[in-house]
């Protein structure tokens, strides 16, 4: 697969035609072997025009603190100008560490809630079949972190209005004083509540249909997910099982074959093919962790999906509220005006009790409701408006979601077969090996 | 061909010790259990013994061997024979089953005491046709020699004169039990049959009898082992189809291997066994026959104890034994194989339903999804043909190796036993002090049976690693077959989803990104010849069909048509496109 090999170097003709020079930089990762990028590039030809920039990450263990240990991974960007010229762009590079990953993302989903904001690789190892470990510390789990985080970068990068945001600019390219920029803005506090949007998934009366669905569709997206990644853990354990018997034969058939005249050099070969075949597993598990991963990847992504939906159900449930209230607020204008007690109401109890309000006092409340009333109005128009605006560029990225889940979701299937064929092959390799040191036996 | 260049002159020790008749019979004895290795085959070492010893065999002979009617005319591939083992002394010789004891014990048989013993002959110096010494110090490089010369199939079927086949099992059922026999058919040229074919049906029990006679009847000689009489492992359906099968193939096999033993071919009981109607009636008469010929009398131990086991037996009881526990090993490895194998198969049955759940999901995904659903479980039914294959072919085999050195562990005992009784009644006289020149004679015939008894020992043991070769080297083979077969199925069926899959994503992708189609169609022609190396025909065709189907319009197509037409006639060179 040419194009979706990581190449080394920033030639890639593909890309070469599509671009053209833009601002906002892309980030192509490169000696990363995986095949993350397959992906990511092709969503980057989806989108519009960028300019390419290559970047690298490397992890790294800086015990900063003395007390705790963690894991920095670093970034590095370089900007690509035009093909032409080579590569001559000095390397930028600056460490990170996961939580500020974290706090990247968190500023991202709150600022840009319409947006299906790339998920970030798993905190902490999930899903793990009993070979590979559970421990953050252990470096095939580092790894297969530093590709994640690779991968979200890109993303991020490619999407066309993520992409611009100057937070996530200055993450790549300023080491110092990031936090702080982030913090400044505030948007921690804008963040919803986990109350508020709970009570809105229940009260809403009239969500979007579409949201609806897609909330469904993500429910039940994650939990086939979930259940797929458990199941496959467990098939993986057993064929891990299957394949490392195996090599008893290879020990038995070498103690045998030392018995033996005219058998002995057959069957100490055939052993021997068979401890190749149960060595073989560990390599072909290791790809389909990587499959694995990005499963996990779309898994987590459906947890963004919801999370633009649930932000649609707030708006929506604000502005049924919002509404609900003028329209209680015009009624009580109304009754004050008419003078007619239409609903019962602590008011009018009171006033059947203590006397009716002078009219001066009337005219006030009325005064006071009807400039509350205009102000609901506009309250309730700009958020008619902020909602449709919203449903409108949130639907746009969902959209554009959905063609790159099936994209990505396909090439990960492919391969995934691929996998299994290679798979087999080698199984047919071994074994016809071992017929024919059992034929001259 | 010259075999035996040494041979000619050779008298061998023990054959000049004792009285000539004894030791001729056992000789001849000897000499017949010496033929070949996998079948009737002469073309062994001991040809010249065979030669000398086999009984009469059908005239129509075409072999290059020797029959007994071609050896006195020396004919060209014959090696020399021994003044003595002319065609004269083999018609004098008495018909083995005339007097069944008589080849080990009897008196009066005419070979000559030139007839060499095996032992002899390991001492000559003895070389290949080619003119490569051998070593035939050894059992084990015995039969290596064996098997080198053991040229073709052919010699087996030709010079083989009897054909036992086990067949048709049926259920009767009786008001007393049921049970199961077996067809055993039989056809021979041999004039030890009255008729050339025979047809009867046996159950179990008989062939467990036939075992015991055989047993009895040819104490120094190892018994083929029959398959176990109770499985007690887990609950066994006796009456399954598996098992039933299962164990009319070892019957059968059990039964192949006594028609291959050119002593145990020959006796008596085995041809009733094979030509009786009435089996049950001769059984009863036979009990009457034991007690007057005294048959099982002979080796009742007398509980000589023995000091020393000589070396070559030793060697052979070591081997045995750690033989014995590396097929322990095997058998209990094959069974966890087994074992892991069906756990991973519960796995993947479930793995499989999860990826249609998803496909039922999704809409674009749903065909890949359920393509991957399918692939996996023609996995499963793979695997599972894998499992129930090792089971009912591999394992028996085992198990009956097992049991075989077993039964040969016990000959070695017994030969143990009338060695100790020779040295015990050696040294008896020894202590009369009696300056005898001459030995008497029952501490003779202890010695000639001991000697009797090492040489068919060692004879046999040849033959039986040979055939021990031949039925381990088929057995692994096999099991390695079954495993090549499992994976070529797998990739055969992905391939054929996959295709359809992969016409679809690239129905999917945008116009305008020309460059993306060309690696995307890149991508697929790659995968897809990695798959069509094992697919069939049919298949590329159909895929290449799809796949085209979709392409149609796009620039890419023709190019990428060429690499599909590359790959479905599975060349190698496959063109990477620009």
């Amino acid at each position: 697969m040419e194009s979706a090999e990581p190449e080394p170097s920033g030639s890639r003709p593909e890309e070469e035609e599509e671009e053209e020079e833009e601002e906002d930089e892309e980030d192509g990762a490169l000696p990363a072997p995986e095949q993350p990028l397959a992906g990511m590039e092709d969503c980057l030809a989806k989108k519009m025009e960028i300019t390419v920039s290559e970047a690298e990450k490397r992890t790294g263990r800086n015990a900063m603190n003395i007390q705790e240990t963690y894991t920095a991974y670093l970034i590095e960007t370089r900007a690509v100008e035009s093909q032409s010229e080579g590569q001559c762009a000095p390397v930028e590079s600056l460490w990170r560490r996961y939580s500020e990953f974290e706090l990247l993302r968190n500023y991202l989903s709150v600022t840009y809630p319409h947006i299906v904001v790339p998920p970030l690789p798993e905190k902490r190892a999930d899903f793990v079949w009993h070979k590979l470990s559970a421990d953050n510390m252990d470096p095939d789990f580092v790894e297969r972190r530093r590709i994640g985080l690779e991968n979200f970068l890109l993303r991020v990068a490619s999407h066309p209005v993520l992409c611009q945001d100057k937070i996530f600019y200055v993450f790549l390219m300023q080491e110092g004083g990031w936090k702080e920029m982030v913090n400044e803005t505030g948007f921690q506090l804008k963040a919803d509540s986990r109350l508020k949007a709970l009570n809105a998934t229940f009260r809403v009366k009239n969500p979007d249909k579409r949201f609806t669905e897609l909330k469904h569709y993500s429910d039940e997206l994650q939990s086939v997910i979930s259940h797929l990644l458990r199941v496959r853990a467990r098939v993986a354990d057993r064929l891990y099982g299957v394949y490392k018997v195996h090599g008893n034969y290879g020990r038995v058939f070498s103690e045998w074959s030392a018995i033996e005249k005219e058998m002995g050099d057959g069957l100490q070969s055939a052993g021997h093919h068979m401890d190749v075949y149960a060595a073989s597993i560990d390599d072909i598990l290791e790809e389909e962790e990587h499959y694995a991963d990005q499963l996990k990847e779309y898994l987590f992504y459906a947890e963004a999906l919801r999370a633009v939906c649930r932000k649609h159900e707030l708006m929506q449930y604000d502005l049924e509220m919002a509404a609900q209230d003028l329209t209680s607020k015009k009624q009580q204008c109304e009754e004050l005006a008419t003078g007619t007690v239409r609903t019962f109401s602590l008011k009018g109890m009171t006033s059947k009790l203590f006397g009716q309000e002078t009219p001066e006092q009337r005219e006030a409340k009325i005064k006071v409701l009807e400039e509350q009333i205009q102000e609901g109005e506009e309250q309730l128009k700009s958020k008619n408006l902020e909602g449709r605006d919203f449903v409108k560029s949130a639907w746009a990225d969902i959209e554009r979601f959905k063609e790159q889940k099936n994209h990505d979701l396909k090439e990960a299937l492919i391969s995934y077969a691929v996998m299994q064929i290679s798979m087999c092959k080698k199984g047919i390799q071994v074994w016809t090996n071992a017929k024919e040191c059992f034929s001259k036996m | 061909m010259s075999l035996w260049k040494g041979a000619g002159g050779g008298t061998g020790g023990c054959c000049a010790r004792s009285s000539s008749s004894v030791v001729a019979a056992a000789a001849a004895s000897c000499a017949s259990s010496h033929r070949g290795g996998g079948g009737q085959a002469p073309a062994a070492a001991p040809q010249l013994l065979a030669e000398a010893a086999r009984p009469p065999l059908p005239p129509s002979l075409p072999r290059s061997l020797p029959g007994p009617g071609t050896m006195s005319s020396g004919a060209a591939s014959a090696p020399k024979p021994l003044p003595s083992s002319g065609p004269k002394s083999l018609r004098e010789m008495p018909h083995p089953l005339a007097t069944s004891s008589s080849e080990e014990m009897g008196p009066a048989l005419t070979p000559s005491p030139d007839v060499l013993l095996p032992r002899s002959i390991a001492d000559k110096d003895l070389s290949l046709p080619n003119g490569t010494p051998v070593d035939t110090s050894s059992p084990a490089s015995s039969s290596s020699l064996l098997n080198r010369l053991q040229l073709d199939d052919d010699l087996d079927v030709e010079t083989r004169d009897l054909f036992v086949t086990v067949d048709d099992p049926k259920k009767h059922v009786c008001t007393m039990e049921t049970y199961i026999t077996y067809r055993v058919t039989t056809k021979t040229t041999r004039a030890e049959f009255d008729l050339p074919e025979y047809s009867v049906r046996r159950r179990y029990q008989d062939f467990d009898w036939l075992r015991n006679k055989l047993e009895e009847s040819q104490p120094t000689h190892l018994i083929p082992p029959l398959p176990e009489k109770f499985v007690v492992k887990g609950v066994v359906d006796r009456f399954s189809e598996e098992f039933v099968e299962t164990r009319r193939k070892a019957l059968d096999k059990f039964l192949k291997r006594i028609t291959d033993h050119p002593v145990l071919s020959f006796n008596e009981h085995f041809n009733v066994f094979l030509t009786a109607k009435d089996l049950n009636a001769y059984k009863k008469q036979g009990m009457a026959l034991l007690s007057k010929m005294g048959e099982s009398v002979k080796y009742v131990t007398g509980g000589y104890k023995l000091r020393t086991r000589p070396l070559e037996f030793a060697a052979i009881g070591d081997y045995l034994d750690t033989f014995s526990l590396k097929l322990g090993t095997i058998d209990r490895i094959a069974q966890r194989i087994i074992k892991e194998q069906l756990e991973y198969l519960v796995e993947l049955r479930e793995y499989g339903p999860v990826y249609s759940t998803w496909g039922g999901l999704e809409v674009e995904l749903s065909e890949p999804l359920e393509g991957v659903s399918a692939c996996i479980g023609n996995c499963c039914t793979a695997l599972e043909e894998l499992s129930e294959d090792m089971t009912e072919d591999f394992l028996p085999v085992l198990r009956e190796y097992i049991l075989y050195a077993e039964s040969m562990k016990n000959v070695l005992k017994k030969r143990d036993q009338v060695q100790a009784e020779y040295e015990a009644k050696l040294e008896a006289v020894a202590l009369k002090r009696e300056d005898r020149p001459k030995v008497p004679a029952d501490v003779e015939k202890c010695q000639d049976r001991v000697e009797c008894f090492n040489a068919d020992l060692k004879a046999d043991m040849e033959r039986w690693q040979n055939n021990k070769r031949q039925d381990f080297r088929q057995l692994l083979m096999g099991m390695a077959d079954k495993n090549i077969q499992y994976y070529e199925k797998d990739p055969v069926v992905s391939a054929g989803n996959f295709g359809a899959e992969e016409g679809y994503w690239v129905k999917g992708t945008r116009e305008a990104r020309k460059s993306r189609q060309l690696s995307s169609h890149i991508a697929a022609a790659n995968f897809l010849q990695a798959a069509f190396l094992q697919c069939p025909t049919q298949i590329n065709i159909h895929i290449y069909i799809n796949v085209n189907f979709k392409l149609s319009g796009k620039t890419a197509s023709v190019t990428g048509v060429c690499c599909f037409l590359n790959a479905s006639f599975s060349t190698v060179e496959y063109s990477r496109l620009p």
